[in-house]
């Protein structure tokens, strides 16, 4: 049904800021298509001078309205802005359910900026590397900012968490204690801490518990010391929204500490050392399960795990030997 | 029968199984083959039942009941045009109909007049009447007597607009405030748990709420000014138990409010109404009737202290289920309709609206229309159910499920406790999340043919049946939009002006805001007009989740 | 191990109507049957869907209608997609509407309409069958 144009044609079309061919070749690195590869090959000249904001939290920690309003402030600003939501697919059927374009309609009507759902798909490594390609095809689009969402604060996103420059937790008053327990986990990976809903009861406090454990965070000289930005992201009036100009400011702060201190090569650095860790593993698990197709062999080995006449390590052992040391 | 082996035979001899669907009512509960003695034996017919007019009402409100005076048979006078649907009105009451609902288009119902650049396509929309201006409202109730025939005004967050129309228009006819009767929906909770044509967000919408309950406590002493709506929730998917629960739990919340506004419970308690969907499940739907009687009446004792008996007593509306409707084999419809009918009528509503056959399709026709209208007729003239009072009293079953209604309520009141109360819930998603699963699982049920949808998942066939439809009028649009700007050419525009800065000034401070509403719409502010001014003072509501 | 193509349906209200119950269940069973949605809800106008469509890369607009709006909106929409040569995209209605309705919404460029009670099964059909790589 979907009409075809060349690999090349859409590659330049997107280079020229077309939202369609920029959608199609979203499709094409998303669903590990023909030429997915080539498309990859041919984008990456031409990204790497694209802002990256992470934004993750809880569900209903308020994600989409914040990322509405930060994409009115960088629009301000005159920058285009790409988007990537990203939700998790049902581990039953496959499918997904994307709502997140609801909250992000202030800027529905304007060409400026560019929003694309994400169902993760829960496939190995899946999330994490399709998000890093679609990003660069954003930033191969013309965006000059490029703002990834995701879900909670756990392990898996922490992945996700290494694409951005700046990464923004959300956290709100109802979370309570549980701040306490997630604290670790915060520091690790937040550059800014975003104390959202924060006209809720129980703000101040959490306020003072957040602040409590960044001080007694330990920090390097001139190291870049996470800040706790309040805001109040969903509002029935204008006049009632707080914090996002701050916010704002902080971003562009931690912006201008990368550049000027140039963390921002670590952090370079460290992302292409996870997407290349990433690839590696996604593509000799496509040679050894290439390799194991049609032998019969993939359900011997389960089965002799299972009556334990071997263990999954030699087992594993045995299958890279097989297949990777004799080049496929 | 008290044999135990008796019991057992009985229970494991399923004519059909569904498996662990089988034999469940729309609420979940699993139904027994047989009920007896043991299933109410924990009940005492004085306290839990009493006697039908009495406390706590389960067995009805009035002493008499159908015996003296029937049910209201309250049908649909909704049309697009204000003249149109008075035509209508009339001709309704001439066939019988008792009492009139009136819906309202689709901008209308959110607030914005017929020339908005929003509205286009939609005026006059959903069978309903665009109502822009105080003369929509005279046309519309030109020649009914307004302290005689009581119309249900099906209107929500743009009730305070619509009630200072309505006052206006009697005091220019010159019918005291005192005797004017009927309803205003006014039921803004359900609009932010199911119905979504909301304005404001819910504080500012409870306030006005609370300044129309406060109105017409001092000075329309005959009119509903709130009926709380279970069929909404209903509709968008919640089970029996779950409308039943919530819209009770949304009474108790208007009285704490309303007694938060200084008023005293008694005062108000009384003319508070009720509105529930008869669904599909026949003794369900009359268990669930019962049931909100008796936790009305306890919980107004008991927890808010009410010394009124008319405090205690729930009077409902109920309509037939539009939900339970399908397009496919449209006359079937009527059958539904006549069963979910009768079943409202044995659970004891004092008003009655019958779906038209054809809604599923289109907009009813008039002749769709005076069959719903003659169903009722017929249940009340011919079925000879008036005859007895309460006839279903004391059998096993529907006792056994009326308490089991009960039962099940108090699990949802306690989780709406605990989320802080149903404003609360509502911003917590709590209802959209509940309600969102309940319609799923439905439709999954009958996807899978585990419940019965005769002419859809049973007894298929491909061929459609032709049935009349209604001719819109195409023109009404344009006729509409443009009488509305010679109408806003022809007003004092500095009193226009003065008047929008008066509600602004209210709607900031804590007055009723009634008088300056009414002061507004004589000056020929439209609705539209009112909406916008207090929507820069309120905000606007935006549903923060996503089920 | 490339992963199948997943079929992405937008799914959305037009106009001022707030009944999503039918858009709702209908994206839920879509998903249970293994497709993305992209859920746009209530109060949408034809503009901004069919730039979500696009930014999207859906496979089908999936309109769910209520109040009649249905000879309305359709043209509009239509009219967006042409506009933008969105022209390899699935349009299907869902809704109350009049049998006599339906050859209308057809001709205006629906590719497929479903009646108010219409069994799930039967959209998820008819999009798996005609939606094709």
């Amino acid at each position: 049904m979907k009409k075809k144009l060349s690999t090349d044609e859409m590659v330049k079309r997107l280079l020229a800021s077309d939202r369609r061919s920029a959608a199609r070749l979203i499709t094409l690195v998303e669903n590990e298509m023909d030429d997915h590869h080539k498309v990859m090959s041919l984008v990456y000249p031409h990204t790497g001078k694209a802002m990256i904001l992470g934004i993750t939290g809880a569900g209903g920690a308020g994600k989409s309205t914040l990322t509405d309003h930060l994409i009115g402030k960088f629009r301000e600003q005159g920058n285009k802005v790409g988007v990537v939501v990203v939700d998790p697919s049902s581990p039953f059927s496959g499918g997904a359910f994307l709502g997140d374009r609801i909250r992000l309609q202030s800027h529905s009507q304007d060409d400026g900026v560019y929003i694309r759902s994400m169902a993760s798909r829960g496939y190995l490594g899946g999330l994490s590397r399709a998000t890093y390609d679609v990003i660069r095809i954003m930033e191969a689009m013309g965006n000059e900012v490029v703002i990834v969402e995701t879900l909670g604060a756990g392990q898996d996103e922490v992945d996700v968490i290494h694409i951005a420059h700046t990464c923004l937790v959300l956290v709100t008053p109802g979370m309570g204690d549980d701040i306490q327990a997630m604290k670790a986990g915060i520091m690790e990976i937040a550059d800014i801490i975003v104390l959202n809903k924060a006209d809720l009861d129980g703000a101040d406090r959490s306020l003072r518990h957040l602040q409590g454990a960044l001080t007694a965070g330990s920090f390097e000289e001139g190291e870049w010391m996470p800040r706790v930005v309040s805001t109040v992201s969903a509002a029935s009036k204008p006049e009632d929204l707080q914090g996002i100009d701050e916010l704002a400011a902080t971003i562009a702060e931690h912006q201008a500490y990368l550049r000027k201190t140039r963390a921002i090569d670590q952090v370079k650095y460290n992302r292409v050392e996870q997407e290349l860790g990433l690839i590696f593993k996604d593509e000799l698990q496509k040679i050894i399960f290439k390799g194991l197709k049609g032998t019969g062999k993939k359900r011997e080995y389960i089965e002799s795990i299972i009556e334990q006449q071997d263990d999954p390590y030699s087992v594993v052992k045995e299958v890279l030997n097989t297949y990777l040391l004799t080049g496929e | 029968m008290n044999n135990q082996k008796d019991r057992e035979t009985i229970e494991s001899g399923h004519r059909r199984s569904n498996g662990e669907d089988s034999f469940k009512n729309l609420s979940g509960f699993k139904i027994k083959a047989l009920y007896g003695p043991e299933d109410i034996s924990h009940l005492n017919p004085e306290t839990d039942l009493g006697l039908p007019g009495e406390y706590p009402f389960t067995r009805g409100i009035h002493k008499t009941m159908y015996r003296e005076r029937p049910w209201t048979i309250r049908q649909l006078g909704s049309l697009d045009s204000p003249s149109r649907a008075n035509e209508r009105i009339r001709q309704l009451l001439k066939m019988g109909a008792t009492g009139i609902s009136l819906c309202l288009d689709m901008p209308t119902i959110m607030g914005k007049d017929s020339d908005d650049p929003l509205a286009e396509g939609e005026v006059g929309s959903c069978g309903g009447v665009a109502i822009d201006s105080i003369e929509d409202m005279r046309n519309l109730m030109e020649g009914i007597s307004l302290d005689e025939i009581s119309i249900n005004f099906v209107s929500n967050s743009q009730s305070a607009v619509l009630l200072a129309m309505f006052v206006a228009v009697a005091e220019e006819r010159g019918v005291p405030l005192e005797k004017l009767t009927g309803t205003m929906q006014n039921d803004i909770l359900k609009e932010y748990q199911a119905q979504k044509s909301y304005y404001f967000p819910p504080r500012p919408s409870m306030r006005l709420t609370m300044d129309t309950l406060s109105f017409c406590n001092k000075f329309l002493p005959r009119f509903n000014p709130i009926s709380i709506s279970g069929y909404h929730l209903a509709s968008a998917g919640a089970t029996p138990v779950q409308e039943l629960a919530f819209t009770l739990a949304n009474g108790f919340t208007y009285v704490e409010e309303g007694i938060r506004a200084g008023l005293s419970v008694d005062s108000f308690a009384p003319r508070l109404s009720f509105f529930f969907k008869a669904h599909n499940d026949f003794f369900e739907n009359i268990a669930k009737f019962r049931a909100a009687r008796r936790i009305w009446a306890k919980t107004m004792r008991e927890r808010f202290g009410a010394k009124d008996r008319r405090s205690c007593i729930l009077r409902m509306h109920a309509q037939t289920s539009g939900s339970s409707l399908t397009a496919h084999q449209a006359e079937n419809n009527i059958i539904r309709v006549t069963t979910q009918a009768l079943s409202a009528v044995l659970g004891g509503t004092q008003s009655l609206h019958t779906n038209a056959f054809d809604e599923a399709v289109s907009i009813p026709t008039a002749r769709s229309e005076k069959l719903a209208l003659r169903t009722q007729q017929i249940i009340a003239g011919e079925s000879g159910v008036i005859n007895t009072i309460d006839p279903l009293a004391g059998s096993y079953y529907v006792e056994a499920l009326t308490d089991q209604m009960e039962t099940e309520c108090y699990k949802y009141f306690n989780e709406i406790e605990n989320l802080g109360g149903v404003i609360s819930a509502i911003e917590k998603g709590y209802y959209a999340r509940i309600i969102a699963d309940s319609a799923f699982r439905y439709q999954e049920k009958i996807e899978k043919g585990k419940r019965t949808v005769v002419g859809l998942n049973e007894f298929f066939e491909e061929e459609e049946i032709d049935i009349q439809l209604r001719e819109a009028d195409p023109g009404f649009e344009d006729e509409k939009v443009s009488g509305l700007t010679d109408f806003k050419k022809n007003r004092d525009h500095a009193l226009v002006k003065a008047c929008l800065n008066d509600i602004r000034d209210v709607s900031q401070g804590s007055d009723n805001i009634m008088p300056a509403l009414i002061k507004a719409v004589k000056s020929c502010v439209t609705l539209g007009e009112i909406i916008g001014v207090m929507k820069e003072v309120f905000g606007e509501y935006r549903e923060d989740y996503i089920y | 191990m490339a992963t199948k193509k997943k079929i992405k349906v937008l799914v959305t209200k037009v106009g001022l109507d707030g009944h999503d119950r039918g858009a709702k269940v209908v994206s839920s069973l879509l998903k249970e049957a293994g497709m993305e949605v992209i859920y746009l809800g209530m109060f949408q106008r034809p503009e901004g869907i069919v730039k979500a469509a696009i930014d999207e890369d859906v496979d089908v607009i999936g309109l769910s209608y209520l109040s009649g709006e249905h000879l309305i909106f359709t043209p509009k929409i239509v009219e967006e997609m042409k506009k933008n040569s969105v022209d390899d995209v699935l349009l299907l209605a869902g809704g109350t509407f009049p049998a006599e309705d339906i050859p209308t919404m057809e001709e205006m460029g629906i590719d497929k309409v479903f009646r108010a009670g219409s069994l799930t099964a039967s959209i998820v059909d008819y999009i798996k069958t005609n939606v094709e790589e």
